[in-house]
């Protein structure tokens, strides 16, 4: 094989002549944090509530806290992102449709990903929640009504601090999936980290450089989550319960 | 409000079909190698062999961390030129489908190989050593005790897997191989009915998948692990 291997490829101006190629490099890194960070907001908040739903004794609530489950996970999340992107801004009423559509460019893509990442992964999370809360001893659930609690003081200052707790090891591999997962995200052309390893191979036709960033980069995002997450996991772990101390 | 209109499904069907035997076909061949590479890691893994377990490690964790995305970009954009200039084939060969294939067995080993390890976890140790003291060898061991425990053991988790893995065949949207996404788009997109196409793709997903999952469900439930 004759490749011309050049790692100065990154130093050179861009072809826009606005920033050198690392710089479109950090920018695309910077996307995929900031979309990956909110999104997982979105998702923690939904996720936790869906869960705690599916686990209530009400067949209506836990029922469509089921549904909503099943429903964002059997869809392909690529065709989540398209029906979110193209689908739904013209199913909204025509002049908040419209609205959107005038707006940045950018935004709507960010937008579109963030909405769908953090739905997706939600469900993901729901699950996690469900079965920490369903780990807990029944008990537990009945010595807080026993006292003379309601369903939701029972759930707000027994169950949910025991069940949010246990529920952070798990998670971590669901944060970690959102970050791999919004480089689906480049279908839609929002410019993240891996776009940007694309179109760094379109314009200076050095695919293994730009290819071996993009992946070491993706490396490097994975060893600090795992990080940060382990710390988190060390202050939050409850004593007494499987992996505490 | 949005007018729909569903007439251009009923003629797009045969290629709609034809799109959704690439999915599955990526989907089986993935899957199939995905379990033989992913128990030979597994093995590899377990073993006391310091180098292969370090390989396998190594192998898991990288394929474990990075995008499919990424992966299906390094075979796609990466790897037809490479496999050209090692069978000697012609530049202009459409080696799309095989790269995906290749993509997603490599990447899904790494998932599977996980699953099985913990599989081979997952029966007592009591049991090798047994076997040592029947006078079997390590290979007899794997393949007549050990493993066929195991494998009843994961069979569902296999199958979820095998949905994931099926939902994921979606993205090589990303090679503009016609899978049955892919041909769903371009119908949406020729006859200006991307909305319509869109809903009737994510509608099939989720029949198809959620079916699987719940078959997977009642499965897992008659065949529980004693």
């Amino acid at each position: 094989m004759s490749y011309q291997w050049n790692w100065d490829v990154f130093l050179q101006p861009t072809a826009a002549g606005d920033d050198i190629y690392l710089g479109w490099m950090f920018s695309g890194l910077k996307m995929t944090i900031g979309l990956s960070l909110t999104a997982w907001v979105v998702a923690l908040l939904l996720g936790a509530l869906v869960g705690v739903l599916r686990t209530v004794p009400n067949r209506a609530l836990a029922g469509i806290a089921s549904g909503y489950v099943e429903l964002f996970r059997n869809v392909p999340l690529l065709v989540q992102l398209f029906i979110w992107y193209f689908v739904l801004p013209e199913l909204l009423p025509q002049s908040l449709g419209d609205a959107y559509k005038q707006s940045n460019p950018i935004l709507q893509q960010f937008l579109a990903s963030m909405v769908c990442l953090g739905l997706f992964t939600s469900a993901r999370v729901a699950e996690q929640v469900r079965t920490g809360i369903n780990s807990l001893p029944q008990g537990q659930k009945n010595a807080g009504l026993a006292l003379g609690f309601t369903l939701a003081q029972t759930y707000r200052y027994v169950m949910l601090p025991m069940a949010f707790r246990l529920v952070v090891p798990p998670l971590t591999s669901e944060f970690l999936n959102i970050f791999k997962n919004s480089a689906i995200c480049s279908t839609i052309g929002l410019l993240e980290l891996a776009a940007q390893g694309r179109q760094l191979v379109d314009y200076t036709a050095q695919p293994y450089e730009s290819f071996v960033a993009v992946t070491l980069a993706y490396l490097l995002l994975n060893v600090l989550v795992m990080g940060a997450m382990k710390k988190v996991e060390d202050r939050i772990r409850v004593p007494g319960y499987l992996g505490g101390k | 409000m949005y007018e729909f209109d569903w007439s251009s499904i009923p003629g797009a069907l045969p290629f709609l079909w034809d799109g959704m035997r690439v999915s599955l076909q990526i989907t089986l061949i993935a899957m199939l190698f995905g379990i033989v590479w992913g128990t030979l890691l597994a093995m590899m893994r377990l073993s006391p062999v310091r180098s292969l377990s370090l390989f396998a490690a190594g192998y898991v964790n990288l394929f474990r961390a990075i995008p499919v995305v990424m992966v299906l970009l390094w075979f796609f954009l990466i790897m037809p030129s490479f496999i050209q200039q090692l069978f000697g084939l012609s530049a202009g060969s459409d080696l799309r489908l095989a790269s995906a294939m290749a993509g997603f067995a490599l990447f899904e080993s790494a998932y599977y190989s996980e699953i099985i390890r913990a599989g081979i976890q997952s029966v007592p140790k009591g049991q090798l050593s047994a076997c040592y003291a029947l006078g079997m060898n390590y290979r007899q061991a794997m393949q007549l005790v050990i493993l066929p425990q195991a494998f009843r053991n994961m069979v569902p988790l296999l199958l979820t897997q095998a949905v994931i893995l099926f939902q994921d065949t979606s993205l090589v949207y990303v090679s503009a191989l016609a899978d049955f996404f892919g041909a769903a788009y371009k119908v949406g997109d020729r006859d200006g009915r991307l909305i319509e196409l869109l809903l009737f793709a994510g509608l099939v997903y989720f029949v198809i998948c959620f079916t699987a999952s719940t078959l997977v469900k009642q499965l897992q439930k008659k065949y529980r692990p004693a």
